[in-house]
């Protein structure tokens, strides 16, 4: 492996985040210029959108009725198991729903955005389309980052539900519990800033996704076997942003509505 | 075809608006990881002209004709393309320009995932107020000047390589371009089919008047096309008349180590005294 000095290596990586972040800003600013492709936009919510729900059918299902089975278990030694529909729907749309869907369509989607961008990289496709007129930040960023973001925001919602049904599930099935009365409180804790933090999410999360998938995709080098790093590592990036974006949204928003 | 005798008036009357050249490099150098590729050159294409550029695998000649499209920038030097210099130009001024420019890339460049119909109309369709059965119909026409008019519903998966080579063609010049840049337009192709695609070429100098820089490994492609024009009666390419003197609008660059060491038309061609020349066109 040939060795690099440490300030190469300082050099290239803060040139990528720079890279990056031009990337990211004219996906959105390409919103306000012409043209504006709305069919490619279709064609990807559907791709993104449609292809993802049934694993977020099942994620969403099976993770709320784990956490129904572990925080039931605690509460019953505590004696109040009824919580445990309030414990359930809180973490489902605060925290589990947004990151569970945002993992499962980064590794879904951010891969497939990596490898179909790389792959027009190193096929010459991309100088293709820039030689034909066409800017690839509109024709292939821009909806990919419109289409994320406003579907993920959905899958979320999905996802919530069936992690609340999931949890329902597990709560009547091993702890016994009444569904109306798990139904009821589960619906009612839900207060203004539980839903703005689970909403607010999905929005920041979609728009992570596809700006890694496509910064990778657009940066990929060295024929298939670059496309394949580029894609292994849009998913593990936008995985570890996903979680460490969450974890200061959720701080940000508490002290947001602390007072 | 109705349109190319309309096209080609027209483009006469433009150039005569524009400046001179079609393209114009000044001083051009750049480098790859510290590897000189092009030192300093300077050419001119004129109106209407075809340049065949000629270099050892490796010598440059790809890198020209990206230079002369801006997909990449130079180190050092000017690079004028239809009287507007593409140096300082932004990369959103550019999209603009380059619809005004083709370029059939070596490795043809198909959107694999379109099919040749959205291929070919790929520029059609960007233009947005083309509606949509005038697009079928250009997209026709264009894949019959190249003969494939057959092949309008496969993927270019399904296609063999000069197959690829000529719908990427259909697709550079079904909005008529001012400019057309081929890269290697024959390379790895039979003699058959290497002829159809000269004749293609010719065809575009002579009909459309079109001013073109063409890459080729392949000397008898170019001294071809130096020695042939296109027939419009017959629709085919014919040989000069031996001893008239007709002349077609062809001439040749050579590139070596990072500089132009020939650049001139057929005769002085034939009478140069390089040793370097004579050996690689023998
Ligand atoms: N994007 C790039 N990054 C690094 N080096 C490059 C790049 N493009 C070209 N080069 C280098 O520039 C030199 C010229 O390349 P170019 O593709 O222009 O050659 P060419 O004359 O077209 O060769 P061929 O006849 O094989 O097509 C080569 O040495 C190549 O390694
Ligand atoms: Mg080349």
């Amino acid at each position: 492996m040939e060795l690099i000095s440490p300030t190469d290596f300082a050099k290239e990586k803060v040139q990528s985040v720079q890279e990056y972040a031009m990337l990211a800003a004219r996906s959105i600013g390409n919103l306000f210029k012409r043209p504006l492709y709305f069919a490619d936009m279709i064609q990807q919510a559907d791709l993104i959108g449609f292809g993802s729900l049934p694993i977020v059918v099942l994620t969403g299902f099976f993770t709320g009725g784990a956490l129904a089975q572990n925080s039931g278990d605690t509460l019953r030694r505590f004696g109040s198991l009824t919580l445990i529909g309030q414990l359930v729907s809180l973490g489902m749309v605060r925290e589990l729903g947004p990151v569970i869907t945002g993992l499962m369509v980064a590794g879904r989607n951010a891969s497939g955005m990596a490898s179909e961008l790389g792959s027009m990289v190193v096929t010459e496709q991309i100088d293709a389309m820039r030689a034909l007129g066409t800017d690839p930040m509109k024709k292939l960023v821009t909806p990919r980052v419109v289409s994320t973001v406003t579907m993920l925001f959905f899958l979320t919602i999905i996802s919530d539900a069936f992690g609340i049904a999931g949890g329902g599930v597990a709560s009547s099935l091993f702890f016994g519990v009444d569904a109306h009365q798990y139904w009821s409180t589960a619906w009612q804790i839900l207060v203004f800033q539980d839903v703005f933090t689970g909403l607010a999410k999905p929005i920041l999360f979609g728009f992570i996704i596809a700006t890694i998938g496509c910064y990778y995709g657009i940066s990929a080098r060295g024929g298939t076997q670059g496309v394949g790093r580029a894609t292994t590592q849009a998913v593990v990036a936008a995985s570890i942003l996903i979680i460490m974006v969450d974890f200061f949204v959720t701080r940000f928003t508490m002290t947001l509505f602390s007072h | 075809m109705a349109s190319p005798p309309a096209v080609a008036e027209q483009r006469a009357q433009d150039s005569q608006a524009h400046p001179r050249f079609a393209v114009e490099f000044h001083d051009v150098s750049i480098a790859f990881e510290d590897r000189q590729v092009l030192d300093g050159i300077s050419f001119q294409l004129r109106h209407g002209e075809t340049k065949a550029i000629f270099g050892v695998a490796g010598s440059g000649k790809s890198t020209v004709l990206k230079l002369a499209l801006g997909l990449i920038r130079p180190d050092a030097g000017r690079i004028h393309v239809l009287g507007e210099d593409i140096t300082r130009m932004r990369e959103d001024d550019l999209f603009e320009l380059r619809r005004r420019v083709g370029i059939v890339f070596q490795e043809s460049a198909l959107f694999d995932s379109l099919t040749v119909r959205e291929n070919v109309a790929f520029r059609l369709l960007e233009e947005a107020n083309v509606a949509e059965d005038e697009v079928e119909k250009r997209v026709r026409e264009a894949l019959s000047f190249v003969e494939l008019e057959h092949t309008i519903d496969l993927f270019p998966s399904e296609l063999s390589g000069g197959m690829r080579r000529r719908v990427a063609i259909a697709r550079t010049i079904i909005t008529h371009p001012e400019v057309l840049l081929y890269d290697s337009p024959t390379g790895g192709l039979d003699p058959v089919t290497s002829n159809t695609i000269i004749e293609l070429v010719v065809k575009q100098r002579d009909v459309y008047q079109t001013s073109s820089l063409l890459v080729t490994h392949r000397l008898q492609d170019a001294f071809t096309m130096g020695t042939h024009y296109f027939d419009r009666g017959e629709n085919k390419m014919k040989p000069l008349p031996p001893g008239s003197r007709a002349k077609v609008p062809m001439c040749f660059l050579i590139l070596r180590d990072g500089r132009i060491i020939f650049d001139g038309d057929l005769p002085s061609l034939r009478e140069t005294k390089d040793e370097y020349i004579r050996e690689y066109i023998s």
